[in-house]
């Protein structure tokens, strides 16, 4: 059996009297999709902070294809941050950002070699035409497709993805999961998640981790959505489509 | 013109002006987009207390006040990194602590005057042969590392997408604070304590108005920094003027018309 490539083992983070997670303990398997839901304030971008080892867990460990976090080559994780963090003051080209998924390091001067592979990126993330423009007149939908494009063009074998449909139109958002399902079915990757999108999840999600504080489930979507469950995490059950942070149906 | 260049005084001062304005116009760039003016400032007057111990301690100000300076910007990330309180107010406990003791260590020194103002307003008669060679062993070192301009300004732009990529942000944050520190401290005989955080903003701050990228902004802040470090000298000597606010007054006009430049560039 193949070990897993991502596995948390009854990780806690607290702030102060707060307990942002409280003994989560998953594994998820190689070329699985996880998308990781739960309301605000839940923990999910704490857990991907402690799996990304931006953020040392209180207790508990996580490692990622059997190494610890600092361990593992940056080279094999692309990383979606949430648009909040960005500052958009920064001078800076579209195409810069994607070449930083390669070189690590702000690039002082873009080689023709970096600049094909940047391109090639963001041509499948659709947003080739925009390399050259000032990251400060992009929209957000552009700006997340940016940050799809640097995930991808380092071909990681981890994606975490940190609500990458924020700031996407409906077509938009549809996209992106097309694109994430063949990425990994080709290159045999795992995918961890955030998003408030129940319906995408569902569709396209191998598993679904299902957070407040901690653990509330983690399986194959149809099994996590069992409406006591749903109840605990968001306190009702909707009984419409829910995405974009409404309540999910079971 | 020629005249002018004839004289030993005016030679270094203009080298020393050059390599200043290099060295402030680089790390500018850094300051400007990492919004650090008042570090800047906090810094200098940091320097003000170790240039004033020196004076005391009857040795060159300058041995002293870079290693204090130095330990003054540690010490404001340090508080940042440790503690709740915000970069701004760790700076000002320090500039206030630094600034009382500069004002205490120099009135503890008998028939000390001369030297103030050369400290506080920079004057080029002041620039020694000693202070040229470690300004340019400053600016040897910058350009040595300048592999860390990638890092930095990675750092800059998001320090969380950083680090993702295992880049170590805190000791990149010292290093680059640091290295300021050294700067401002070997640049006080040019421009002076008043002013040298106004060196420190002012040509990146003209230089982002032009420039669409950090490579540019970068580029254009030493350009301007160098260029107008050697004229605002030329300036101050013909017209018997403290080179300090002789060169910032120029930058400050450079920045008016990078402001109106950048409008253009915008709207066309």
């Amino acid at each position: 059996m193949s070990m897993p490539a991502v596995e948390t083992d009854r990780v806690s983070v607290r702030f102060g009297d707060f307990h942002a997670l409280r003994d989560v303990s998953f594994a998820a398997p190689e070329g699985a999709f996880v998308a990781i839901i739960g309301p605000n304030g839940a923990g999910k971008s704490t857990l991907l902070n402690v799996i990304l080892g931006l953020q040392r867990a209180d207790s508990g460990s996580v490692r990622l294809f059997g190494r610890h976090p600092e361990e593992t080559g940056a080279q094999s994780i692309g990383y979606v941050p949430q648009l909040k963090t960005l500052d958009r003051r920064f001078p800076a080209r579209a195409l810069e950002l994607v070449v930083t998924g390669i070189t690590r390091r702000w690039p002082w001067r873009v080689s023709k070699e970096q600049r094909e592979r940047a391109l090639a990126a963001m041509e499948r993330t659709g947003v080739a035409r925009v390399a050259d423009r000032p990251i400060s007149a992009l929209s957000g939908g552009e700006l997340q497709r940016v940050y799809l494009a640097r995930c991808l063009v380092r071909e990681p074998s981890l994606l975490v993805l940190d609500e990458p449909g924020a700031g996407m139109d409906v077509a938009g958002e549809a996209d992106m999961y097309h694109l994430l399902v063949d990425y990994q079915r080709v290159h045999q990757s795992t995918v961890l998640m955030i998003t408030h999108d129940w319906e995408g999840a569902r569709t396209h999600a191998s598993h679904v981790l299902l957070m407040q504080q901690g653990l509330v489930g983690f399986g194959p979507p149809q099994e996590v959505a069992q409406e006591e469950r749903l109840l605990k995490v968001f306190g009702y059950v909707g009984h419409r489509a829910a995405s974009h942070g409404g309540a999910p149906r079971a | 013109m020629l005249e002018a260049l004839s004289y030993p005084f005016m030679q270094r001062a203009l080298i020393g002006g050059a390599l200043a304005g290099f060295l402030l116009s680089y790390y500018g760039a850094f300051v400007v987009q990492r919004r650090l003016a008042f570090m800047g400032s906090g810094l200098a007057h940091a320097a003000f207390g170790g240039v004033a111990l020196g004076i005391l301690l009857n040795t060159q100000p300058l041995w002293v006040a870079v290693p204090f300076t130095a330990v003054v910007a540690v010490a404001i990330v340090a508080v940042r990194e440790r503690t709740a309180l915000a970069e701004d107010t760790s700076i000002g406990v320090f500039f206030a602590v630094s600034m009382a003791l500069g004002i205490v260590f120099l009135s503890l020194k008998q028939g000390y005057a001369g030297d103030a103002f050369a400290i506080l307003y920079g004057s080029i008669l002041s620039v020694t042969p000693a202070d040229l060679w470690v300004t340019a062993i400053v600016a040897a070192a910058t350009v040595a590392t300048f592999t860390l301009w990638s890092q930095w300004a990675y750092a800059t732009f998001d320090k969380t997408l950083a680090r993702a990529d295992r880049l170590r942000v805190t000791a990149a944050d010292y290093l680059l604070n640091v290295a300021i520190a050294v700067v401002v401290v070997v640049s006080i005989k040019v421009v002076g304590i008043l002013l040298i955080a106004a060196f420190l903003v002012l040509p990146g701050a003209a230089a982002r108005l032009l420039s669409g990228t950090f490579r540019g902004m970068t580029l254009w802040s030493v350009a301007l920094g160098i260029s107008s470090a050697v004229a605002g000298l030329f300036l101050s000597y013909f017209a018997n003027l403290p080179s300090g606010a002789t060169i910032i007054l120029l930058q400050a006009f450079i920045f008016v018309v990078a402001l109106g430049a950048g409008r253009a560039l915008r709207s066309g």
